[in-house]
């Protein structure tokens, strides 16, 4: 798949490459970047109200008649094969209606795995789901028991006895290492670049660094558990999901049972955390199974413990970063290597490389990734995949190569940022990491930082201040649809499948729609999180709010189309074409001449029409390719070491971020600082405790994985450029995972700046610390 | 979970009758027993909860305190006698758990709580030999991080995580314990056992007898005391190590001096060696790290838990340095 995959971007690469800019989707930036009202205001959550009264309604919340509830049995080998399988007891237990096993279970395909090729497809794993007696990792369902309530079916399932006959498993990440394969390609990137002779210039430059930095596996924690009712009526199926990806599971779920695209309808109102775990997993595949064979509607809720063993989680690497510089601090070479885990059944690269190959200028470059196969879950997106961990390694080395040089270390980066693409050298859209950092440095008081390190202390507390760079491409995914109803009485509806998972997809898209229909911001009403509206694409690679966004573009275009066609000949805006008009004041106004103007209100009545109603997909996203379209970010971070137990406590964090137009201080100030804190917990406590004897996660419980708790979150500052990207809808790029980047390797600096420790193991435990 | 029976002991009288069949266990605030039934690790056939019992705080005869078995540990840390008398105790309280959970957990409870070893409470796939003797650990070749380094067995390296318990084995507490046979108490020190070969059993208590009760003796006269939690993140987080260190000194030298530990041991543990040779004496640097080089002469450390030898000296050296510090 990959080799066909780098072979058609490729020749879309070249296509676009004949395109002059002015053709291009965006090539005439968004006139909303100019003029908007609601949009940039503060406006709060529109669910907020809902959610404090407790009246979002959430998957497993669904009231439904005859309902039956699943627990499901997970296998405690790697692998092996199920020899026998004891299910007696479980099923003479109270209220249970069934013990689902691969030898009753219907036979359902794998899922076809996410991918580039196919955008329909969304597995993240193809093993087949509960149809063979193999064992493929530890944690894997081996039954459901079906009961009347939830504690019944718990209890069962804890009745139920399995041998296995145990085989060897691959579960040593460096044993694994010798057999890893190196993919052509790296989702929508050409894996292995090589430009110029890098290692050469490594060891003929006057200063260089190279080393290896790791980073543990991770587990997906939202508050929220998996949770899915299916429930069939006839041959159609309703599915209550939590989800990031409604319209994409309806097909997905439809081709696996065979059904048509009208047969199924995913709901998912509100997502309570998504953060790239909420995909289609087995849970559902085995609900909407389960639920036909029974003849009533399933739900099927995770433990806590059950998400550990069936959702995968970020996967472990081991990065290799070799920076060189000339005597003046600027790049003669940037290695980026390493090994990351993906099993050949798995969806998600890890893609760690990805800010090495955009943000500095190097001369000469080497990057590659590797894939080691274990028996384990599929590792999947984890919000930032790839950039989290990639970022801690590059900004790191490029903290240690400043202080190497004795430079500071902002000033090096300055040095080196790239003002093309570095390895396409295709321009940027917009890019202004030098002011993040400039306007970053300034609010934080770098200037105090102390830059020899270990030079600070209060009591037994040390002191350091540390930065780096953070880094998210832009993405649109394509596909995206809305339809746009415009009222008499002068309301609009925009409906599509787009999910809502806590960020403020429906308050945000609600006041572009206003600026973009010239109505107040109280006339829209956004639907969202139903397959049967017009389909979304999922929400992943913080590409949602733009590709939403480029949909209703394309809508109010179509919209105004449809209003000149109702005007008619009588109406003052007769005879304007689209292109002279906008859509303003609650009505169309021809651009040059506002006082040719004439309400909807008006139009509607005249045409004797209640409403009208469009649908319309956004525009392939083709600025991607002509364009390097890349936020970046300079985070900062102030902290204290216990120079007698090596605890590390962060006092302060600051992210200045670029990443176009911000469309909602209030909600994106919420999207960075959650981000951030993922940060932390990634620099100084997340870590999935793996143990490579068994192949068996030991710490799936929020008691033994930790996250930061409150008391140690800091004051978090967030401030932006707000600089309209040119080529996006509304001038935005992404922002829900950029907060994530950067943040690790900014505490490892400060770490350093402390100490004088360099830690390149994540994460900064204080055992690490506390060695002289 | 499996199916439980459930009923409120009337007095501790009725909770040593009826706790005394086979199969059945007294509930405090459920915080650890219930996580552990929902987990399979525990199955009890029936629960007797004994939070309507005595559950207050009182003044004894001897001036000390007695703290009756169901109160719960946030009534015990925010008490005006213990914050005043007994401050080293509220520390160790509030420095554990949550405020959720201490809302719940009990005093008694407390004491009985089992282990965090991650291979313990993973009853459906790995081995234990505290869960099921003679099963063999899977923790001392595993994940270790939390286990003990000195007290432990090639058997079971887990530690007791309380720490309330650290504070009251350095402030010399008893255990008030009712049993069919009447009432006897024990030294907090002596209640918990360490795994020898037998991990499984955690403590003096016969199945048939219950706590009714921790006992405090008055507090010693001018002793500057701390409690000390070194963990993975600022709070909610089990101890690595912790201290609870109690000094008073005299003329420039060591009048009383109480140490305990915690997170290093299968038992709230108390440093006696290192009190007596502190004992008597001026606190230098050397002669105090040489004390506390001695307590853990025998430690047996593990890949995972050998940097804690080193945490431990570090913690107790700069909370002693700072105790002295006070009395200055
Ligand atoms: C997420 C989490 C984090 C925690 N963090 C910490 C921490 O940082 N530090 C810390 O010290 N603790 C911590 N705890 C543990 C907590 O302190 C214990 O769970 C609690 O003290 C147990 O008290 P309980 O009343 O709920 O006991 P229960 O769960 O009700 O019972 C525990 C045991 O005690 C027995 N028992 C109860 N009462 C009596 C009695 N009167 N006589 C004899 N036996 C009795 C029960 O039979 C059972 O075996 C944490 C717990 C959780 C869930």
């Amino acid at each position: 798949m990959s080799k066909i995959q780098n072979a058609v971007i490729g020749s879309v690469r070249t296509v676009i490459g004949w395109v002059p800019a002015g053709w291009l989707p965006g090539g005439a930036p968004d006139p909303l970047i100019e003029r908007r009202a609601a949009i940039g205001s503060q406006a709060s959550r529109l669910d907020g109200p809902l959610k404090v009264a407790g009246q979002a309604r959430f998957a497993a919340e669904v009231v439904m008649e005859r309902l039956c509830h699943a627990a499901l049995v997970h296998s405690t080998v790697t692998r092996g094969r199920l020899a026998r399988m004891d299910t007696q007891a479980a099923e003479a237990a109270p209220g249970v209606i069934m013990v689902v096993t691969y030898r009753n279970m219907p036979r359902v395909g794998p899922l076809p795995l996410m991918g580039m090729a196919d955008l329909s497809a969304v597995g993240n794993s193809s093993l087949p789901i509960l149809q063979d007696a193999q064992v493929r990792y530890n944690g894997q369902v081996v039954a459901a028991v079906i009961a009347e309530t939830q504690d019944q079916a718990d209890h069962a399932a804890s009745l139920i006895q399995v041998d296995y006959e145990r085989e060897p498993a691959r579960t040593v990440f460096e044993e694994a290492k010798a057999h890893a394969r190196t993919p052509a390609s790296v989702l929508i990137e050409k894996n292995h670049v090589s430009v110029g002779n890098a290692e050469r210039e490594l060891i003929s430059a006057p200063h260089s660094v190279d080393n290896v930095y790791r980073t543990p596996g991770q587990n997906h924690n939202a508050i929220e558990l998996h949770t899915v009712t299916a429930a069939w009526e006839g041959e159609s199926l309703v599915v209550h999901d939590t989800t990031q990806m409604v319209a994409p599971s309806a097909s997905a779920l439809a081709k696996l049972f065979g059904l048509k695209k009208e047969q199924v309808r995913v709901l998912s109102p509100f997502v309570g955390g998504g953060f790239g775990g909420k995909g289609l997993w087995d849970h559902q595949i085995v609900a909407v199974a389960v639920a036909r064979m029974i003849g009533r509607p399933l739900r099927v809720t995770l433990s806590r413990e059950g998400v550990y063993r069936i959702i995968g989680g970020r996967s472990p690497s081991e990065q290799r970063v070799a920076i060189s510089a000339d005597a003046a601090g600027k790049f003669s070479a940037l290695v980026h290597t390493g090994y990351s885990v993906m099993p050949p059944y798995g969806a998600c690269p890890e893609q760690y490389t990805m800010g090495s190959r955009a943000l500095y200028d190097a001369g000469s470059f080497e990057i590659v990734q590797r894939h080691v196969d274990l028996d384990i879950v599929p590792n999947t997106f984890m919000r930032a995949p790839g950039e989290a961990i990639g970022t801690f390694a590059l900004e790191s080395a490029i903290d240690e190569l400043a202080h190497g040089m004795g430079m500071d270390p902002i000033e090096l980066r300055l040095h080196n940022i790239a003002e093309r693409h570095p390895l396409s050298g295709t321009p940027f859209s917009q890019h202004a990491l030098k002011q993040a950092f400039d306007d970053g440095a300034r609010r934080f008081g770098w200037e105090r930082r102390r830059t020899t390190p270990a030079t600070r202390r209060e009591g037994e507390w040390r002191i350091g201040m540390g930065c780096a760079t953070g880094s998210f491409p832009y993405v649109r995914m394509p596909g995206a649809n809305v339809s746009i109803t415009l009222r008499s009485d002068g309301t609009a509806t925009i409906a599509c499948s787009a999910q809502e998972m806590g960020m403020g997809t429906a308050t945000v898209q609600a006041q572009h729609a206003a600026d973009r229909l010239g109505l107040p911001i109280e006339a829209i009403t956004f639907e969202l999180g139903d397959s049967a509206l017009p389909a979304a694409p999922m929400a992943g690679g913080s590409s949602q709010t733009v590709s939403i966004a480029g949909a209703i573009a394309a809508g109010a275009e179509k919209l105004t189309l449809e209003l000149l066609r109702l005007a008619g000949n009588a109406s003052p805006v007769a005879g304007l074409r689209p292109s002279e008009v906008r859509l303003t004041a609650g009505g169309i106004a021809s651009t040059s001449d506002p006082a040719r103007n004439e309400s909807y209100r008006s139009i509607l009545a005249r045409a004797a029409r209640d409403a009208v109603t469009i649908t319309a997909a956004g525009s392939a996203p083709l600025e991607m390719f002509k364009f390097a379209m890349h936020s970046s970010s300079a985070v900062f971070c102030e902290l204290r070491v216990s120079d007698v137990t090596g605890e590390v406590r962060v006092d302060r964090l600051l992210g200045s971020f670029d990443c176009g137009t911000i469309l909602n201080p209030k909600t994106a100030a919420s999207q960075f600082r959650g981000g951030m804190i993922m940060g932390l917990g990634l620099a100084l406590m997340e870590e999935t405790l793996f143990d490579e004897r068994s192949g068996r996660i030991m710490n799936a419980t929020l008691a033994d994985y930790h996250i930061p708790a409150h008391l140690d979150v800091p004051q978090i500052d967030v401030m932006w450029t707000g600089i309209p990207d040119p080529r996006s809808p509304l001038g935005a790029r992404g922002i829900g995972e950029i907060g994530v980047t950067g943040v690790a390797a900014a505490v490892a600096n400060a770490v350093f700046n402390a100490t004088g420790k360099r830690v390149r193991d994540l994460p900064i435990t204080l055992d690490k610390l506390l060695t002289e | 979970m499996s199916p439980v029976t459930y009923v409120r002991a009337p007095s501790a009288t009725e909770a040593v009758r009826m706790g005394s069949e086979p199969g059945v266990r007294l509930l405090g605030g459920g915080t650890n027993l219930v996580d552990l039934m929902r987990k399979g690790v525990e199955a009890p056939s029936g629960l007797i909860d004994v939070t309507a019992l005595a559950d207050r705080v009182e003044q004894a005869d001897d001036g000390g305190l007695v703290i009756g078995a169901p109160t719960r540990n946030s009534v015990v840390a925010a008490h005006p006698l213990i914050r005043t008398r007994y401050p080293m105790l509220s520390r160790a309280i509030l420095a554990g758990a949550s405020a959720q959970v201490r809302n719940m957990a009990t005093v008694g409870g407390n004491l009985m709580q089992r282990t965090r070893c991650l291979y313990f409470n993973d009853a459906a796939g790995s081995r234990c030999n505290k869960r099921v003797p003679g099963s063999g650990c899977d923790a001392i070749g595993g994940s270790n991080r939390y286990h003990a380094i000195i007290g432990g067995s090639a058997a079971c390296v887990a530690t007791h995580p309380s720490d309330m318990c650290v504070a009251l084995a350095a402030l010399d507490a008893r255990v008030r314990i009712a049993g069919p046979n009447g009432v006897r108490t024990v030294q907090l020190v002596d209640f918990h056992r360490l795994p020898g070969d037998r991990p499984d059993i955690e403590t003096v208590l016969d199945h048939a007898e219950m706590i009714v009760a921790i006992e405090l003796p008055a507090p010693l006269k001018a002793l500057h005391s701390g409690y000390r939690k070194v963990r993975d993140r600022a709070s909610y987080a089990f101890a690595l190590v912790s201290v609870a260190a109690g000094l008073s000194m005299q003329d420039g030298r060591v009048r009383d001096v109480r140490v305990a530990f915690g997170g290093i041991a299968p038992k709230p543990w108390r440093a006696i060696r290192i009190e007596e040779a502190l004992r008597g004496i001026p606190l230098v640097p050397e002669t105090t790290a040489a004390a506390i080089e001695a307590e853990f002469a025998e430690a047996a450390l593990l890949p995972g838990n050998a940097f804690k030898r080193e945490l431990a000296k570090r913690t107790l050296t700069a909370m002693l340095n700072e105790l002295a510090g006070d009395d200055a």
